[in-house]
């Protein structure tokens, strides 16, 4: 489908693959500086408690420590309500959050920093920190938490927010159903689990101006909290992204970065914090656990007549949690015109959660898809047939408001049902009390658009540089780059991207929704636009003519031309150096669809669950660069895998997560799945120059589902709960 | 000790770890910390031609010992085939486990060079990886060790 | 990163040496793989004032075959032990147990000796070294004495060498002919985890009669246990399904789990039984 295209569609190598295979890219906590010194974080062993005492005399007073903070280090400016590029909240819960002042509200529970000269120096100093709390009741879950007279977190009621989307009437509608389906699902909170841990390092200058460099996935919302919390103008922070170890969401949120500034204030030098793998566990942000019920009804040929949905999720410690988006999401695959969708922000005592891959669609749709299942096999349809019978296409409403423009949701389902894994057998089971099953489904994302800036000099020697916000946590430099190129008519190798810091170009939102490919790989479309333009201007000076064209690289005026090298070669002599910029805030970011077939095996004695063969489709509107647009499927196919089997957090009823390690919170190891198929799928986004519509996200949305109907389908029994563990199998089948 | 092939000299505490010697003391920070505790395999280096989670050795265990990082897996400004493999096949995505599973496949291959998926997937089984689902490493694996046989 | 708590470090190079050292201080520890305690030093559940390496008293890391048996030096790491010949000739039970230890990169440094000495109820070496009547020979301020290593394990953490004494290796009597061994464990993921349950069995049949079986359980109980009723239900008798599944069934019932993070304990006692008919089959099938 590229063919038009010389660069898009191609599969260059990365710009920065060298730096990553030889170990010297520099990650957040490689930074090296004269005078560094480490700090520690102290935190809360309870799920619940006010806080009665803090004494940091005897860790002061420790050989080596250097300063010592709490919250009442912070400015103690008066709250109010901030938008720091995750929706509007009060400034007291993010400052809460960084540093607990009052209450901890969650085991993990930042409450005081110690810098040292030695990380062992700072470690052994922060056990000194003497707290006294009075420990409180805990809520764990949304049940528990949404009950009559439940502890609450904040204020009387642990509900923070109730959306409800309803088109259409429901009720009624389901009066004509000739098949209703009513089920509860439950999921446990999970986490992103990148690999590298939360690290910054600050340095508050002699000058007043504040330095930060950290692992993020937006320098902007670093640099923004970091000024709001210390009361600080935006100017006089400067947050300078390192290489990021992963991210999937759980690197938007600000943990440290105001701690070790404070820090640095405190003792004038730069201080780093790297937290532990219990502290990301603990004390970042998770993806909610949550409780849904869905209903769908259909009349006797499959068409789905009417659906509800109650969805209830954890917002974790504030509220502001990722039920907004799972309503958005519940029925968005579907035609369905009669629906009603209520959603509940629910406190409880774990960590603030925060945003993983298509944050709380794959919760939606594990009930939806399982629901969808068990109408297919009531009425006798087959699984992708019925879900094409239903499909949302161009022109069909969400509840939630928008009418979809061109989407892939068909398309999609036509993939797979084509795919030679459907049709074919399921293979024999490996011993005699193993079963095999197949199961299918479907989920959106809608992918956002938002702020992104980029900017492209043109060097004498035909080659360009492009400096850009966005962090790079999987090839993103090249998929921009790409787009630059393919407007320049040069090879991507000619251009030479940089992640740059908040001082050296403009505001760029989040590398996350799905967006960075899309809008900064948009404002990199601008910008070569521009410095196309310009550079039409320089050949026109030259050659003294009006109109000078340009295509595949090439300026032509009349029977003149000259490539882009060549004229490159030439801008100092008519009128200096040339350089474009591109800034976009597209609002038409085009929702990704994304499908899943799975071949299981189930040990009926053990319930163990193994994945056989796993093929992932997903629309990707263009594929800019296929491996990387088959590495987003693969990458959320396996978190799928691993949120679908075994991965939770698995608490004691004091609140304390019991299996804080990468050995006991079992994310899938490369033993513990098959190679995993991709088809992308191309439907353009009409929004975008080049059709891009982002496909970080969808691709974890359809795993759960498709495994437990695969399940159903070996076993004949429903999971209704994540994970899906072997125990749960086990007591399903007793 | 014997680092990448050349020989170096430090000081350590007994508690430092040898991965805390590689990064801190001698600012060889290739070698990733992920977990502390053995279970994400992004601090493999080998010792002796054993294939370790550095954050689980002393520092002064290597004393007198031969220890390879990511650091020495290149031979001058030519990437060994595993790291071109890597690339090429886009085998990483953010690229803090990389040096690990390079570390890792090389001791492999070193021993093993006709190492099959199933044998290359056991192997790497001690190291974690969030982003890429696996597929892509274990063809940049094979294609590695197709090309130095 | 986490840290650990400063501690002196000595690289013994003899077991004269080593019970030297270890009877200096009150608090000094073993290392040997030190994938276990690194661990626990760094999470603060175990503290040393002084660490003893092993590693470089010969001894230590000797796999030695001759007539009677094995002897494993006590910090032999698993990879030696899964690739020596003679383990996989007369032990594949053995070796397929060390390759099953941790991963590739823990099992260049984890040791048997080591997985024994730390005496958690989950360590996979154990059930198999109990089923194969294993020895733990020790040196100490006192000299050498032996431990037949069911008795090795006495708590959670806690094994039976007295202060200053430390492993040295363990042997491993020679299987009479007829004999085949086998562990199995569960876990959820295939690799790096911890087992929910493991069963180590060995039994010799000698024309189609069992002469000897022993059978132990990991994991469900405090320490690795020794199911000795099942001995006695085999032995004596010609191999049959419904002999393992009563036998099976002795073993299950002999399971005392807890319920935890890593499985609830009617699931383990449930695998417990699952697997000693798997390893029961295996071994009589």
């Amino acid at each position: 489908m590229s063919t038009a295209y010389n660069v898009i569609g191609t599969r260059p190598p990365r710009h920065d693959g060298a730096d990553k295979v030889t170990g010297r890219a520099i990650y957040g906590a490689d930074v090296q500086m004269a005078g560094l010194v480490h700090g520690a974080v102290v935190r809360s062993p309870h799920a619940h408690a006010r806080i009665k005492r803090v004494d940091t005399s005897k860790a002061a007073a420790f050989p080596g420590v250097m300063a010592v903070v709490t919250a009442d280090d912070f400015p103690q400016t008066p709250d109010r309500i901030v938008d720091l590029g995750e929706g509007e909240t009060p400034l007291s819960y993010v400052r809460g959050n960084v540093l607990a002042k009052d209450k901890v509200l969650y085991e993990g529970h930042a409450i005081a920093a110690v810098a040292a000269n030695s990380a062992h120096a700072a470690e052994q100093a922060a056990r000194l920190i003497e707290i006294e709390y009075d420990v409180l009741p805990c809520v764990l879950n949304v049940t528990d938490a949404m009950a009559a007279g439940a502890p609450a977190l904040h204020k009387e009621s642990n509900v923070t927010d109730h959306v409800r989307h309803a088109m259409g009437d429901s009720d009624s509608a389901f009066a004509s159903a000739a098949v209703l389906i009513e089920r509860e699902f439950k999921t446990a909170t999970v986490h992103q689990g990148y690999i590298e841990p939360h690290a910054a390092t600050a340095l508050w200058n002699n000058d007043g101006r504040v330095q930060v460099w950290c692992s993020t996935q937006g320098a902007f919302v670093v640099r923004d909290v970091v000024a709001c919390l210390l009361d600080l103008p935006v100017s006089r922070v400067k947050v300078t992204p390192t290489e990021i170890g992963g991210g999937f969401g759980g690197k938007i949120p600000v943990y440290i970065e105001p701690v070790a500034a404070l820090l640095s204030k405190k003792c004038g030098r730069p201080v780093r914090i790297v937290m532990t793998r219990r502290e990301v566990f603990e004390g970042s942000g998770p993806t909610p656990g949550s409780l849904v019920r869905v209903k769908i009804g259909a009349d006797a040929s499959g068409k789905f007549v009417a659906a509800q949905a109650y969805l209830a999720y954890e917002a974790g410690a504030y509220p502001g949690g990722m039920v907004g988006a799972g309503a958005m999401c519940v029925f968005a695959a579907y035609d369905i015109p009669n629906q009603t969708i209520d959603g509940y922000d629910v406190l409880v005592n774990k960590p603030s959660t925060a945003a993983y891959r298509a944050p709380g669609a794959p919760n939606a749709a594990f009930a939806t898809e399982s629901v969808v299942d068990e109408i297919a096999r009531e009425l006798k349809i087959d699984p992708i047939e019925l879900r094409l019978r239903n499909a949302a296409k161009e022109g069909t409403r969400r509840a939630d408001g928008p009418k979809f423009k061109k989407i892939g949701c068909v398309e999609v389902l036509e993939a797979m049902k084509a795919h030679a894994h459907y049709a074919a057998p399921l293979g024999e089971p490996s011993h005699a009390e193993a079963k095999r099953g197949r199961g299918v489904a479907i989920g959106y994302w809608f992918n956002i658009g938002f702020a992104s800036s980029c900017v492209i000099s043109v060097n004498a020697d035909g080659t360009a540089n492009l400096i850009e916000g966005s962090t790079d946590i999987g090839g993103s430099r090249t998929s921009i780059a790409m787009q630059a190129a393919e407007v320049l008519g040069i090879p991507v190798e000619k251009l030479n991207p940089s992640v740059v810091d908040t001082d050296t170009i403009g505001y760029t939102a989040v590398t996350g929704g799905s967006r960075t490919t899309f809008a900064t790989g948009w404002a990199a479309h601008d910008a070569a636009q521009d410095v196309v333009a310009q550079m039409k201007a320089r050949a026109a000076k030259l050659w003294e003519v009006a109109d000078v064209s340009f295509a595949q690289g090439v300026f032509r005026a009349g029977d003149r031309s000259m490539t882009f090298a060549e004229l490159a070669a030439r801008l100092s002599e008519t009128g200096g150096p040339v350089v474009g910029q591109g800034s976009v805030n597209p609002r038409g970011a085009g929702g990704s669809f994304a499908g899943v077939i799975v071949d299981v095996e189930v040990d009926t004695e053990t319930g163990k669950t193994t994945i056989v063969r796993f093929t992932s489709v997903q629309d990707a509107g263009r594929a800019i660069h296929p491996s990387y647009v088959e590495g987003q499927m693969q990458g959320g196919s396996v978190q799928g895998i691993g949120w679908a089997l075994n991965e939770e957090y698995w608490m004691s009823d004091g609140g304390r997560m019991m299996n804080a390690s990468l050995l006991d919170y079992r994310m899938p190891t490369i033993l513990d799945v098959p190679p995993i198929d991709t088809v992308i799928v191309e439907v353009p986004n009409p929004s975008h120059p080049f059709g891009v519509r982002g496909v970080g996200e969808a691709n974890i949305v359809p795993p759960t589902p498709a495994i437990a109907n695969a399940i159903h389908d070996a076993l004949g029994v429903r999971l209704r709960k994540l994970p899906m563990n072997p125990p749960s199998i086990v007591a399903a089948l007793a | 000790m014997t680092l990448n092939g050349e020989p170096v000299e430090f000081l350590a505490e007994p508690r430092q770890t040898l991965l805390e010697c590689l990064r801190d003391t001698l600012h060889l920070t290739g070698t990733k910390e992920g977990c502390g505790d053995g279970n994400c395999g992004s601090c493999c280096v080998t010792l002796d031609g054993n294939l370790v989670t550095s954050c689980l050795v002393l520092g002064v265990e290597a004393q007198g010992r031969s220890v390879t990082t990511i650091e020495g897996i290149a031979r001058g400004n030519d990437l060994h085939p595993l790291q071109k493999a890597f690339i090429e096949h886009a085998a990483l995505q953010c690229g803090i486990c990389t040096p690990g599973f390079i570390v890792a496949a090389k001791a492999l291959l070193d021993a093993e060079p006709a190492a099959d998926e199933e044998r290359i997937r056991l192997w790497l089984a001690n190291n974690l990886c969030r982003c890429t689902g696996y597929d892509k490493i274990v063809r940049a694996v094979q294609a590695a060790a197709k090309e130095m046989r | 990163m986490l840290q650990m708590k400063p501690f002196e470090y000595i690289a013994a190079s003899s077991v004269d040496d080593a019970v030297r050292a270890l009877g200096s201080r009150a608090d000094a520890r073993v290392l040997a793989g030190g994938t276990d305690l690194i661990v626990q030093l760094k999470s603060g559940r175990r503290e040393a004032e002084l660490v003893v390496d092993v590693k470089r008293i010969p001894e230590l890391t000797a796999i030695a075959m001759d007539a009677d048996g094995l002897r494993l030096g006590a910090a032999a790491a698993c990879i030696h032990i899964a690739a020596n010949r003679d383990v996989r000739t007369h032990y594949p039970a053995l070796a397929e147990v060390a390759a099953l230890i941790g991963g590739t990169a823990i099992q260049g440094r984890a040791s048997i000796g080591g997985n024994l000495c730390n005496a958690a109820p989950s360590a996979d070496a154990v059930p198999l070294l109990i089923a194969l009547s294993a020895r733990a020979r020790v040196a100490g301020p006192d000299g050498r004495r032996e431990i037949a290593v069911e008795d090795f394990c006495i708590a959670p953490g806690k094994n039976a060498l007295a202060p200053g004494e430390f492993l040295v290796d363990v042997f491993i009597p020679k299987p009479a002919s007829g004999t085949r061994a086998k562990y199995l464990r569960f876990i959820p993921r295939n690799e790096m985890d911890i087992a929910v349950a493991g069963v180590g069995v060995a039994a010799t049949v000698v024309d189609g009669k069992i002469t000897m079986a022993r059978l132990a359980l990991a994991s469900v109980a405090p320490t690795p246990l020794f199911v000795r009723e099942v001995g006695g239900a085999l032995e004596g008798q010609a191999p049959s399904a419904a002999l393992i599944e009563q036998a099976a069934a002795l073993a299950q019932a002999a399971a005392r789990p807890i319920s935890d993070m890593r499985a609830p304990a009617d699931y383990r006692r449930h695998i417990c039984g699952v697997l000693s008919r798997r390893a029961l089959s295996a071994v009589l099938g």
